[in-house]
């Protein structure tokens, strides 16, 4: 201030007092999001009467009139928009799941060769996360679609595993199981055998602490799984029925199905999720430094305990927030099913369904919320491992 | 007093240094070591060979039609036929060459940028960047001086797939530093306006964007106001796009120290001449990477213009490839689409790895 | 061979014979022999690259000579884990940069290598942590993590995690060198005290006045050979040698 203390402050000095711009500006920026949100709404209103559409969501309990080549819930073409939209969403979340499963594996796989001390495999790794994470999602969709999948012989001709699977244009049979009589005695002995895991974790925990001899879980663990179900099969005979697909006519029948679509949209979205993973995976453990390894290891620690009590700990709270954000980012990037049509929420619901009723407005704001719930919740969820898993420091 | 004399540096062990050496640790250091290169070199040699079969030795180059394809290989002829629509859509041959045009002078245009002894470069950046695109639109739409005017719809290939991605990022930037700097900022009603608008279009999978710009905008616009398919996409692009923007520049303005500000402050500049003239200039040269980045990002997802219809290089590849006359030729399409893409998106992230290095060199203290 | 063994650590706790190194076509070491009886307390010095680091990171094999032999209390160190293993058991060690693993509490990061590795149970682990930690004079800060503590008190606990194993020899390198002046004194107190108690040490540092008191010999290292090593006495007042001499006039000025 140039003015001395003493000296009255001049009338009107009310605009350059900056709390007074503050509110100023702050309530003309309110008004003027209000405004377009306004003008939009407005126009929004004019052109829908115009084309006569009414707007509202009771266009979801009209019958939609059309089949969906994969639906995980009960579903025929008398059924309602409203369950084409959670046939959809169910796809979707197929898709996300699956991808997920396989991008982290693969991912992981691939972070940890390219650090490995063996140059070829370091090499191998590098040009893999090189190419994929260079060519974009929908490309990879396409190849496998177009250039793989529906470039396999027909099902008279397929490619067949041990009489048991079939891959042709049509997509990958296998057998599908069904529960029979003896199933729920099998069942009982999962049960008992996962019970008898949990009790033997703490067991193995208290004993560790009270004796300080470690006592592998997975020594138990593994026969258990194996020996009390196994004896249930012994005992009572087989759990499942296996129905395996048959060539009929021109077509297969019986088993289960993984449609082209599936099988092209999921592989190549792990393919292309598991290189961002592998990059995340890798300086996550480079963050770890390696005078940890050192200090580990000159305590006499071996290197599978150093791996599993000093770096891993630390490496997983640098690799899970990146990680889950490629989570979501494949989850987003489901929706290029609608390249191939396979039917994901976004190709059933804003492609078909926007097509045949004309509600833009409503399908589209179903959709993206439906998103945005996905992200808000996870970024939340992150946030609060975040600050849980924080390191403590001054 | 005695004077050490050193013994003379020897040569390491054999089995140390050397290929043997090498070759001994990395490759052969453990059993299990030895096992993985065995399985490396494996995977190599499952992959490798057939690959260089069908893309060199058993492949055809020269031809015309299909029935020039008789190696069993891949037909490259295919590629060499409709390279031209490729590249540029459907827009007329013999005005071609006002693409090219634009590419030169945006090559030639931005080369001085990249001098690192230029003087003015920001004086000559600015104004580049607002020559340039008007140039470019004069050139390639034409309708007025004396060009014809090719209509939006016969934009295509390669071409369109860098109109979008450079209008969307020259679009995104500007809107997305006003994001940046509304979300730190202290007024609470333009901070949740603006974390509002970020958190949303950063939560949606583009592809809805897209949508939502080919059938939602012309609801929203009055009466008689329209936009053709691409200016759609493009305004949809240039909204989700500044959302990622806008996270980047935070990075940079959260990484410049507060001293910075207080000292900008403290010479009396206002908010606009502080951010303006102190706090930007060196934000946004931090987050110069990681702009490129969002630009590689972007780049690859112009390709889903393919949803709404807009012929970019791999729509033009997908349509040709279903051309009767040239059906089966899906693989060797698709690979030349993921050649293209590749060769920018590796080339664009290996100059961001660059710019990085070079500006933690600077930072190091 | 159980008798020779015992021999030889009763005159030898660690023995280096003819040790060579090379980093890549470098040689870091050449021709080291060194013999330490129990008890022996040694100062490193020398020149930064002169390879005093690397001479003692060997000794617990965190590098690799190429030639030559070294023995640390009856056990040759060979390609064997095991081997390895059982030396580095016996071998404490203290990192230039403390190397505290900062997920886990200044408890933690010491019982959990006597857990783990000697299979102490936890309740034995964390008294045996405690006494150590008071030895440190730092056993109020035991639940802390080490991101909350001074570089001091980290070098501190990082001393008692590598007691914690009861180790036969420490090694030390460099201890105080990343530490703020007013910190150095507390470390190299804990340190002379260990010293005290008739523990085998080997130091790697700077701090001449510590190997003045507390060393019984002071070796010095240049261009990875030994140059010189004598008493303190003799090493400081009246070095054999003009490498050791024009090393002493820049370090102590």
């Amino acid at each position: 201030m140039q003015t001395p203390a003493n000296v009255s402050r001049p009338r009107g000095s009310v605009w350059t007092d900056p709390k007074v711009r503050a509110w100023l500006f702050q309530i003309i920026a309110v008004i003027a999001v209000v405004a377009i949100g306004w003008f939009l709404f407005d126009n929004t209103q004019t052109n829908l009467e115009k084309r006569g559409i009414t707007s509202g969501f009771s266009f979801l309990n009209n019958s939609a009139g059309f089949g969906i080549a994969q639906h995980l819930i009960d579903y025929n073409e008398s059924h309602t928009y409203g369950r084409v939209f959670f046939v959809g969403l169910l796809n979707t979340l197929l898709v996300s799941v699956i991808g997920i499963v396989l991008a982290t594996i693969l991912g992981f796989i691939l972070g940890v060769a390219r650090l490995s001390p063996n140059w070829l495999i370091g090499k191998v790794a590098t040009v893999y996360i090189e190419t994929f994470r260079n060519i974009p999602p929908l490309l990879q969709i396409f190849f496998w679609y177009f250039a793989v999948m529906l470039s396999l012989p027909g099902p008279r001709a397929s490619l067949e595993i041990g009489q048991t699977f079939f891959l042709n244009s049509r997509g990958l049979y296998m057998p599908a199981p069904s529960p029979s009589d003896s199933f729920v005695t099998f069942f009982g002995a999962v049960v008992v055998a996962i019970i008898g895991i949990v009790l033997l974790t703490r067991w193995s925990r208290a004993r560790f602490e009270a004796t300080g001899r470690y006592f592998p879980v997975s020594l138990g663990a593994i026969p258990l799984l194996l020996v009390l179900p196994g004896l249930a099969v012994l005992l009572t005979g087989n759990p499942l029925q296996w129905s395996t697909p048959e060539l009929t006519g021109f077509n297969f029948r019986g088993g289960w199905v993984l449609i082209p679509e599936l099988i092209a949209l999921t592989l190549a979205l792990s393919i292309y999720t598991a290189a961002f993973i592998a990059e995340n995976v890798r300086s996550g453990i480079m963050a770890v430094s390696h005078g940890q390894t050192e200090a580990a290891r000159s305590l006499g620690m071996p290197a599978g305990k150093t791996l599993r009590l000093v770096i891993i700990p630390q490496a997983m709270r640098v690799i899970i927030p990146p990680l889950t954000s490629q989570y979501l980012n494949l989850a987003k990037n489901s929706s290029l099913a609608a390249g191939i049509g396979y039917p994901d929420m976004v190709s059933l619901f804003a492609g078909t369904v926007l097509n045949q009723t004309g509600q833009a407005i409503e399908v589209i704001a179903i959709t993206m919320s439906v998103y945005l719930a996905i992200s808000i919740s996870i970024s939340m969820l992150m946030n609060w491992y975040n600050k849980r898993m924080a390191l403590i420091e001054r | 007093m005695s004077t050490h004399t050193f013994k003379p540096d020897l040569p390491p062990p054999l089995l140390s240094v050397g290929v043997l050496g090498w070759l001994r640790a990395n490759l052969f250091s453990s059993w299990f070591n030895s096992l993985l290169t065995l399985f490396a070199a494996y995977l190599i040699w499952l992959i490798v060979p057939p690959l260089l079969q069908w893309a060199f030795i058993d492949a055809d180059w020269v031809g015309t039609t299909r029935a020039d394809c008789t190696s069993g290989g891949a037909c490259w002829v295919f590629i060499q036929q409709r390279f031209g629509q490729f590249m540029y859509g459907f827009y007329p041959t013999e005005l071609r060459w006002r693409v090219d045009l634009t590419l030169w002078l945006a090559v030639i245009g931005a080369a001085p940028l990249f001098i690192p002894a230029m003087p003015r470069k920001a004086v000559y950046g600015l104004g580049f960047l607002v020559v340039y695109p008007l140039l470019a639109f004069w050139l390639l739409h034409g309708g007025s001086f004396g060009l014809r005017e090719v209509a939006t719809s016969q934009w295509g290939g390669l071409m369109l797939t860098l109109v979008i991605a450079s209008v969307g990022i020259a679009g995104a930037l500007p809107l997305g530093i006003m994001l940046a700097l509304g979300r730190r900022s202290d007024m609470p009603a333009i901070r949740v306006i603006c974390v509002t608008f970020i958190e949303f279009w950063r939560g949606v999978p583009l592809i809805t964007v897209l949508f939502m710009s080919s059938v939602m905008l012309p609801l929203f616009l009055p009466e008689g106001m329209s936009f053709d398919k691409l200016m759609r996409a493009l305004i949809g692009v240039i909204l989700f796009q500044s959302a990622y923007i806008a996270e980047v520049v935070r990075g940079g303005l959260q990484a410049i120290p507060k001293g910075q500000y207080e000292a900008a402050a403290a010479m009396g500049l206002g908010y606009w001449r502080m951010m303006g003239l102190v706090i930007l200039p060196q934000a946004l040269k931090l987050v110069i990477p990681g702009i490129v980045n969002t630009f590689i990002a972007l780049f690859k997802d112009t390709s889903l213009v393919i949803i709404i219809g807009l012929f970019d290089l791999l729509n033009s590849i997908k349509q040709a490839t279903t051309d009767p006359v040239w059906l089966g030729m899906a693989t060797e399409g698709y690979v030349f689409a993921a050649l293209v893409f590749w060769i920018f998106c590796f080339g664009m992230s290996r100059y961001s790895m660059h710019l990085e290095r070079k500006l933690n060199t600077g930072h190091k203290r | 061979m159980a008798v020779a063994k015992k021999q030889t650590s009763a005159e030898s706790m660690i023995l280096m014979e003819g040790v060579h190194k090379w980093y890549g076509e470098f040689h870091v070491l050449k021709d080291i022999n060194l013999n330490v009886k129990p008890g022996e307390r040694i100062v490193l010095c020398g020149p930064s690259g002169s390879g005093k680091s690397t001479a003692i990171r060997c000794i617990n094999r965190l590098e690799e000579h190429q030639q030559g032999r070294i023995v640390v209390d009856g056990t040759e160190l060979t390609h064997d884990l095991k081997h390895i293993e059982a030396v580095r058991r016996e071998v404490g060690m203290v990192f230039q940069h403390f190397n505290l693993f900062p997920h886990l509490s200044v408890l933690q990061n010491c019982t959990l290598a006597p857990m783990w590795v000697r299979k102490m149970p936890k309740r034995q682990a964390e008294e045996v942590a405690m006494h150590f930690l008071e030895r440190v004079r730092i056993p109020e800060q035991a639940l802390k993590y080490p991101g909350q503590l001074s570089g001091g008190q980290q070098q501190r606990v990082a001393i008692a995690r590598a007691l914690c194993m009861k180790p036969k020899i420490m090694l030390f390198d460099e201890p105080t060198s990343a530490l703020d002046p007013e910190m150095v004194k507390e470390v190299l107190d804990t340190m002379i005290g260990l010293a005290e108690d008739g523990m085998t040490m080997l130091c790697v540092t700077h701090e001449m006045g510590f190997a003045r008191t507390v060393a019984n010999r002071v070796i010095f290292l240049d261009k990875g050979e030994i140059v010189e090593q004598a008493d303190p006495e003799t090493f400081f007042n009246n070095p054999q040698n003009e490498r050791t001499k024009l090393f002493l006039s820049q370090i102590l000025h």
